[in-house]
């Protein structure tokens, strides 16, 4: 068999915990020009299981953060997304797209608005790895004069996720259990400034620590030691991810794709569809009132064999109709899933469309998403 | 002649008179991780080196067993479909993919033995 070989590390970027990785067994991979974790030695499986029933922590500090500062940073920044952002309440948490002319995703992000010690009422932003700095800098280039944008480079970024995170955080941030889905606030441990937020990408309930670089070593050694918790790597981030019906930028969702045709309707908030003064809004807006002619869709292959990203889906007739734009085995369901784009008239649910693997045709069943329910902490 | 050999695509084989044993081995089922479905030829078909043998597939990817030699499969591991992590606990044992009649079992020197095959993954990693 082909193996690909492990890759020259010298010219990859490495994260603070980058050397906290290879002490703990993890085999290292090139991701978004990082190099970073795909699994430790437990495996993907195990990994997957763990952070279902326990708690699982992962490095993210590849991910772009930076702040958005200025006077109303919250209007100025929906000149670019197509959600309501001006007036968020403090501590508020909101994902949306940063959109092209055309309504394509240029990237999907996390915004928080929260009052930082030295910079006063701020955005703060976590964007994909993957161009991160090309990226704040088109925003900076689009919003100058109305605000300023500032890149975090000497902040690591952590997630602890899944049923158990919630006890374990308490013994570092007792008031972090006070935080429902989407909300966040500064706090210190050990004397340290973090911003904690209770959000992630596994579909379960979790955290995501935002900390000093040179404390994140210090901070994840104690995590680690917890009873409940594991590391996780970025091939179990994506196996949970994908099960939870969330989207990879880069593969379910990019320039190409806009907020409707990718079922992500509710970014498109409805103050905003009345104003309709976003990137795109003619088309999106229009999708909204007319429809879409593809639409992402859920993929339950009806064998064994696994879809993968770029297999082209066909009718009965052998019509190209679409693609897969993720696929993986599930280790929740214990077969494999898939996602990807479907001409609007195949999209339903119950719809049965087909795939070439290896030379055989695949039968898969359109179906809703997420693949598993997700579990986030909403409040009583 | 018993010894198992190796191919620089990590596959092993071992013969036994004119049948021929077939798996991957422990750096291989290593770096693919968790095996969730392995793909096996029909008893009766006739490989020849180089031909697939079989096909796994981890949690991520798909990848492909070479056939290390020329020969018709005599019988495949039906036990890989209830349980195909067993390729990953016992790659030189329970995780066997097929076997083979061969037609020149002496073919098989070409490949490496085992310390050759050991100084080959240092090699390459």
């Amino acid at each position: 068999m082909t193996l690909t070989s492990s890759n020259n590390s010298t010219s990859l970027k490495k994260t603070p915990l980058n050397a906290f990785h290879k002490k703990y067994g993890a085999r290292m991979v090139e991701f978004a020009g990082f190099e970073m974790p795909l699994q430790y030695r437990r495996g993907i499986i195990k990994e997957h299981e763990h952070t279902r029933s326990a708690a699982g922590l992962f490095d993210v500090s590849h991910m772009g953060q930076g702040f958005l500062t200025g006077n109303d940073s919250g209007a100025a920044i929906e000149r670019l997304v197509p959600t309501s952002i001006k007036g968020m309440p403090l501590g508020g948490v909101c994902y949306t797209l940063l959109l092209n002319e055309n309504g394509g995703i240029i990237d999907d992000l996390l915004l928080t608005h929260f009052i930082d010690s030295k910079l006063g009422s701020v955005i703060y932003m976590v964007l994909n790895a993957v161009n991160a700095q090309a990226k704040f800098s088109y925003i900076s280039e689009k919003l100058k004069n109305l605000v300023e944008v500032n890149p975090v480079s000497d902040r690591a970024l952590v997630a602890l996720q899944g049923p158990m995170s919630k006890t374990v955080i308490s013994r570092y941030f007792p008031k972090a259990s006070e935080l429902v889905f989407m909300q966040a606030k500064g706090m210190t441990y050990d004397g340290v400034e973090c911003h904690v937020s209770r959000s992630g990408y596994t579909g379960e309930d979790g955290f995501e620590i935002s900390l000093p670089a040179n404390y994140a070593e210090y901070f994840v050694s104690s995590l680690v030691n917890e009873p409940e918790v594991e590391l996780i790597g970025l091939g179990a981030r994506d196996t949970l991810r994908l099960e939870a019906g969330l989207c990879l930028y880069g593969n379910d969702i990019d320039e190409s794709t806009t907020p409707i045709e990718s079922g992500l309707n509710w970014t498109v908030s409805e103050r905003r569809r009345q104003s309709g003064n976003f990137p795109g809004a003619d088309l999106i807006l229009s999708q909204i009132e007319e429809g879409v002619t593809k639409l992402r869709v859920g993929l339950l292959p009806q064998s064994r064999v696994s879809l993968r990203t770029g297999n082209n889906l066909f009718d009965k007739e052998g019509n190209d109709i679409g693609a897969v734009t993720s696929g993986c085995y599930s280790p929740t369901l214990k077969q494999p899933v898939a996602m990807g784009y479907l001409l609007k008239k195949y999209s339903e649910v119950g719809t049965i469309v087909y795939s070439e693997v290896r030379g055989r045709r695949l039968e898969i069943e359109v179906t809703k998403l997420p693949f598993v329910n997700t579990n986030y902490y909403r409040g009583k | 002649m018993d010894e198992r050999r190796y191919t620089r695509d990590h596959e092993w084989i071992k013969i036994e008179k004119d049948i021929a044993i077939i798996g991957i081995t422990e750096f291989a089922q290593d770096q693919l991780g968790d095996i969730v479905f392995v793909e096996l030829p029909e008893i009766g078909k006739f490989l020849s080196k180089g031909d697939e043998a079989a096909v796994l597939e981890s949690v991520k990817a798909a990848a492909e067993v070479y056939c290390p030699i020329d020969g018709e499969v005599t019988e495949v591991n039906d036990g890989l479909n209830n349980d195909p992590s067993v390729v990953n606990g016992d790659p030189y044992g329970k995780g066997w993919f097929i076997k083979l009649r061969v037609t020149d079992p002496s073919s098989i020197h070409q490949l490496m033995d085992e310390l050759t095959y050991n100084s080959f993954v240092e090699s390459v990693t």
